[in-house]
């Protein structure tokens, strides 16, 4: 059952994240050079950080498909890649907004995490095409773990070399006070970064449990109707058998 | 002149925070829909459920029960 | 071994019969020179700029060969021979990713005379650092390159997915190899930092030992 335990990681969640932007605009000090601007620092980092963790959690999800043959851990890893890649997209307008307040421009192709992140954002967007593209639901869910443990491994080296690349030509823009953050702020900071994942686990949660229950009402249907459960729409969203267990 | 330009910049710190929001609040419509499109179907199969144990000497609604 | 050596020999036969591949990607590469010189508006081309044009090329060059890597298979009903016999499916892949790398190394033997003639980089001192680059790169985008063909090949709009998959997985690929030919072709000459093949070699044990990992799950019926 997906929906156990939602209600209280959704309390916890609205409480962590309250708490973080209260933190963030009534506790934390304001940044020496950048000023109030480096507040998106709070926001736009832990959705980078959930992001790619939400995209190696994936690729875990899909191993376990690909090792156990159950399609439960298809509809994990897919519901797990949708929510990354929001949070992706939300980390790229995020960093855009704080380029364009410290530097002026929209885009700067100097911060390597921001470069990073379109290049993930672009691999993982062609996950859903790709599954609408083969029509057999259980090719279609292999074919995808296989592509969601691709793009997982991808993620580390596309890091590396990024940050490679910049290493010696440009200083970091959108970093924070170098190294040396002061208390307060690391503190902010955590509970941002526990409070966006505590989302992503409500959301993910949220989303698991609505897609299941779409499909027992499907498998209800079918057997009040007698009509055997054969889809006549292409999808590509996972499919779990009728009589699935979660 | 510097208070000008701390409101200006926070401008783009609220900008970002709300790109934030809305993308939960977007989520959140979506879903919602859904859950709705599924109530509507429920009510349906409730319907046709009601209709065929209506009809006598049909299969038990026993089975009809969605997986706990 | 042997398993490998037989698809290999057929695939290769099948390409010097019907030479879909090779030619395409050569003449593609050489077409493309032309247009950078007329886009770039340089008769010559050095330092950084050299290089990302030709590994850029070489990119896009290799996507042709992608492309056709399994059509033969799935056309004439190859797959299904395939499974049926009693041999290990991994050979499939390192077939596969061999010719593709024969492909690349036989594009690279008509490309870069042709970059050098066309765009005059001054390759010549360049040339045994590159050389380097080119091997470890082509292993690279072979086994990439296969791992993107297998997924895509059953599936429709396979010509939009190819590129969409494997540009993006090959990036890393093209920022290494690019930043490592750049001080090669630079005016006055320069050294191969060793981070750039390091990189390389990286991505080439990584993306091969995945693939060896997860192929025969492209394969299963």
């Amino acid at each position: 059952m997906y929906g156990k335990g939602l209600r209280g990681l959704s309390i916890a969640t609205v409480l962590t994240l309250v708490g973080a932007f209260a933190l963030v605009f009534f506790y934390a000090p304001t940044d020496a050079d950048q000023g109030v601007i480096q507040k998106i620092f709070y926001v736009h980092v832990p959705m980078a950080i959930v992001a790619l963790c939400g995209f190696v959690f994936a690729a875990a999800m899909a191993i376990q498909h690909l090792r156990t043959g159950e399609r439960r851990y298809d509809l994990r890893a897919y519901v797990a890649i949708h929510l990354s890649l929001i949070l992706g997209i939300g980390t790229l307008i995020s960093g855009s907004i704080w380029a364009k307040a410290s530097w002026g421009h929209w885009w700067v192709w100097d911060e390597p995490t921001l470069v990073s992140f379109l290049i993930v954002v672009l691999l993982y967007a062609c996950y859903q095409p790709l599954r609408f593209a083969i029509e057999d639901p259980e090719k279609q869910a292999r074919y995808a773990s296989v592509f969601a443990i691709t793009a997982g491994a991808f993620v580390p080296l596309n890091f590396l070399a990024v940050r490679l690349a910049q290493a010696y030509t440009h200083p970091r823009v959108l970093g924070t006070t170098g190294g040396s953050m002061p208390g307060s702020m690391r503190l902010t900071f955590l509970v941002s970064v526990v409070g966006m994942a505590l989302l992503f686990a409500t959301l993910w949660k949220y989303e698991l449990a609505s897609k299941h229950t779409a499909q027992q009402l499907r498998a209800l249907r079918a057997r009040l109707t007698g009509d055997a459960a054969a889809p006549t729409v292409r999808s590509g969203q996972p499919a779990l058998p009728a009589e699935s267990t979660v | 002149m510097a208070l000008f330009a701390v409101a200006h910049a926070g401008r783009y710190v609220a900008a970002a925070y709300l790109v934030f929001l809305a993308l939960v609040l977007i989520y959140v419509a979506i879903m919602a829909s859904k859950l709705g499109r599924i109530e509507r179907e429920l009510g349906e199969l409730v319907e046709l459920s009601r209709r065929s144990s209506a009809t006598p000497a049909d299969a038990h609604t026993r089975e009809g029960q969605p997986v706990a | 071994m042997s398993t490998v050596g037989a698809l290999l020999a057929k695939d290769l036969r099948a390409e010097l019969r019907a030479k879909q591949s090779l030619p395409a990607m050569a003449l593609f590469a050489i077409a493309t020179f032309v247009v950078f010189h007329f886009g770039l508006d340089r008769a010559r081309l050095d330092g950084d700029l050299a290089a990302g044009v030709l590994w850029v090329t070489l990119l896009l060059a290799a996507l042709l060969g992608i492309n056709r890597l399994f059509v033969a298979e799935l056309e004439e009903g190859g797959f299904d021979g395939f499974l049926l016999a009693p041999v290990d499916r991994t050979a499939m892949l390192v077939a596969k990713a061999t010719a593709l790398f024969l492909y690349l190394a036989g594009l690279e033997l008509v490309a870069v005379p042709a970059f050098a003639l066309l765009l005059d980089p001054g390759l010549g001192r360049a040339l045994p650092e590159l050389l380097w680059l080119l091997l470890l790169a082509d292993v690279g985008i072979a086994v990439v390159g296969t791992l993107v063909a297998a997924l895509t090949v059953q599936g429709r709009a396979r010509e939009l997915l190819v590129p969409l998959l494997a540009l993006p997985l090959l990036l890393p690929l093209l920022i290494a190899a690019a930043r490592g030919t750049a001080p090669l072709l630079e005016a006055g000459g320069g050294s191969l930092p060793l981070r750039w093949p390091a990189v390389l070699g990286l991505y080439d044990m990584v993306f091969g030992l995945l693939s060896y990992a997860v192929f025969d799950f492209l394969l299963e019926d």
